[in-house]
């Protein structure tokens, strides 16, 4: 057992335990808190495939700007304990199984296509600097047009934010 | 260094895909389903960094950084219109939001 | 002694773990007691003065005081987050300590640098990442202290640090254009030189408006006057931390210290050239400054010894006068005056920018609430991006003329 390998899988292990409790927890921060957890260690595997730039980016927006957002709301609407109304019969008896199922083809897809039994090769640290230059270079080269179309789009949420926040004359 | 398989990134994300559909069958709080969603993004990011590094190429990456860019453009919205619904319905359960108006 | 030559890198950094986390809760402590002293000189009162002499054994009072008052949690609290919130804090805050080089990378032992635990390349993102996250220890206190003021600086929190967040780190922008990378060792090394043969070239001159951004930014991040709405005491009691006591008050505490001790560091990295010295290289004398200050401060402290202590305080001020005295001759000493050159500079800088820091709480007075989302969004964002746009347009017009 090398470091990596434990490392991912502690980190594997964290994510899905974040996951089931985003799931059982009954308050919405609890579920906040778990969803933080997941992404928390998403960044640590993202480090551990070699995209460090990816991993921060990851903890600054996802972790320290949209979920402190959705703290934040929870935080301003109150939100109490979720109540528990009846469950679709169809979702609790046919839904389980049948999205498990579903999991495990995709899994069993992806373990046996030709790109899962790849290995990770090379060594992350060392070429750091350069995926970050070479990452930004095709950002504005290759992908202008898709980076301007999100900057549009970004504008467009702002707007859309302001005139559903704006009061009512 | 890293002798792990590509494909146990491809089984987790699977996992953690499959757990946010669950949690967003299950769970009944606007706000918690919405989380779901971003648990969602957040999967297909990981099969994202994991195929870049499969290929060797940086493209996946790129889409990553576009998903980011998406999921704060919809969080920024849709908690404006959860803040709006939580002002008109006096409840966040989805089971009351029942009709085609506000 | 085998296993030390076998496992270099994991030795040398649990030594600087744990001798950087000695200094900065040292630092953090007798932080608290130059507040006190500053405010009280600008107050004209005299400051703490009755425990030990001028009031240095303070600190160490006010520990064991937290330590011993009784741990109270409220009945209603969510346990919990409410026990998380202040670990979360802390323990981030003193995180971000670890990425900062206090000295040059060149002074190593076991082939390992001396002066930084954690070199990473992308250091300046990760420190970013680490405080972003920061805000989750504020908000979570002031929600799960289940509590109205606690909520309601648990909320002006959360909105003031998202806000001022992206002032901050467009702020910053500036500087890692002109630098070209993230690393901070190159960044700091991207400031040697001079104009004009005397001003040196540190990002502050180009950045000066980018450096007023930043620290106004900084400000609001730490919560501090005159941006402490969060604990606003005259609205808020105490604001988030209302519900806590005894040892968990003393980690928000401690946090807030090293937030403000991590943006000074970061402020000297980026705009004051690091552990660069002002002065060309030539300038051999320099060399010993560290020590001539040092012995400075032990005659004025044994003057003030025989003059002015009586009683035990004049036995403990003697004691400080030998350190210091004693810490002059060993930095006078050649090869020990080469090393300490580098954290000697870095850490002048950085008490002028904490002195700056308790001398605007002297002054200024507490925003309003809506005078400061205003203010971020619609004075701080704007000059910041601003700014930006005209570094990049400097940055790049050579280029567009030479093709």
């Amino acid at each position: 057992m090398s470091v990596p390998i434990i490392l991912f899988f502690v980190c594997a292990l964290l994510a899905v335990v974040g996951a089931v409790l985003l799931i059982l927890a009954r308050e919405p921060i609890h579920s906040a808190l778990a969803l933080v957890l997941v992404m928390m260690s998403l960044a640590v595997l993202y480090l551990l495939l070699g995209a460090p730039f990816v991993a921060a980016v990851q903890i600054i927006v996802y972790a320290g700007a949209i979920m402190v957002l959705f703290v934040f709301v929870i935080m301003l609407l109150n939100a109490g304990v979720e109540e528990r109304t009846d469950f679709s019969k169809i979702a609790k008896w046919a839904g389980v199984p049948l999205g498990f199922f579903l999991l495990l083809l995709i899994a069993h897809f992806l373990a046996h296509s030709s790109i899962g039994t790849a290995i990770a090769t090379g060594t992350g640290a060392a070429t750091q600097a350069a995926d970050t230059r070479e990452l930004s270079t095709q950002l504005f080269r290759q992908y202008l047009f898709p980076f301007e179309a999100t900057s549009i789009l970004i504008l467009i949420a702002i707007l859309g934010a302001l005139v559903l926040a704006r009061k009512d004359e | 260094m890293s002798a792990i398989p590509i494909s146990w990134y491809l089984v987790l994300s699977a996992i953690l895909f499959g757990l946010g559909v669950v949690a967003f069958v299950f769970k009944r709080n606007i706000i918690t389903i919405f989380m779901s969603i971003e648990l969602m993004l957040n999967a297909v990011n990981l099969a994202f960094v994991a195929f870049a590094r499969a290929r060797g190429a940086l493209d996946g990456l790129v889409f990553v950084f576009f998903v980011i860019v998406v999921a704060a453009a919809e969080a920024a919205v849709g908690l404006a219109i959860v803040i709006m619904l939580a002002q008109h319905r006096e409840s966040l359960n989805v089971e009351r939001v029942n009709l085609l108006k506000l | 002694m085998g296993f030390i030559t076998q496992h270099p890198v994991l030795v040398v950094s649990l030594v600087k773990i744990a001798v950087l986390l000695f200094i900065v809760m040292t630092a953090l402590a007798y932080l608290t007691w130059l507040e006190r002293k500053v405010i009280a000189r600008i107050q004209s009162r005299w400051g703490p003065y009755n425990v030990g002499a001028h009031g240095l054994l303070q600190p160490l009072a006010d520990g064991l005081k937290f330590l011993f008052k009784e741990d109270m949690t409220p009945p209603t609290s969510d346990r919990l987050v409410y026990l998380l919130a202040p670990f979360l804090a802390l323990s981030l805050a003193l995180t971000a300590i670890a990425l900062i080089p206090f000295g040059p990378p060149s002074v190593r032992v076991l082939g390992q640098s001396i002066f930084v635990v954690s070199d990473i390349d992308i250091g300046l993102l990760f420190l970013f990442s680490i405080t972003s996250i920061g805000v989750y220890g504020v908000a979570l206190a002031g929600w799960s202290s289940n509590s109205k003021y606690p909520l309601l600086g648990g909320l002006r929190s959360s909105a003031q640090m998202i806000s001022y967040e992206v002032s901050l780190t467009i702020s910053v922008v500036g500087v890692l254009l002109l630098a070209g990378s993230l690393s901070f060792n190159d960044i700091i090394e991207g400031q040697r030189g001079y104009w004009l043969h005397f001003i040196p070239r540190w990002h502050v001159v180009p950045q000066i408006v980018g450096f007023l951004c930043y620290l106004t930014a900084a400000i609001a991040e730490t919560n501090r006057i005159p941006f402490d709405l969060p604990e606003a005491e005259t609205e808020l009691v105490a604001g988030f931390h209302t519900e806590y006591s005894s040892f968990k008050f003393a980690m928000f505490f401690m946090a807030e210290y090293a937030n403000m001790i991590t943006v000074s560091c970061l402020a000297t990295i980026l705009f004051f050239g690091g552990w660069l010295s002002p002065f060309p290289d030539s300038w051999t004398w320099q060399l010993f400054l560290p020590g001539a200050g040092l012995l400075l401060l032990g005659a004025y402290c044994a003057y003030d010894t025989v003059m002015n202590m009586r009683g035990i305080a004049q036995i403990q001020f003697a004691v400080v006068t030998l350190l210091a005295a004693g810490g002059g001759a060993i930095s006078l000493y050649p090869p020990v005056a080469a090393v300490i050159q580098g954290p000697f500079w870095f850490t002048t800088k950085i008490l002028l920018i904490l002195f700056f820091y308790i001398w605007m709480r002297g002054t200024l007075p507490r925003f309003r609430y809506d005078q400061l989302m205003s203010f971020g969004w619609k004075l701080l964002l704007p000059v910041s991006l601003a700014n930006l746009v005209i570094t990049a347009f400097v940055i790049i017009w050579p280029l567009l003329r030479h093709g």
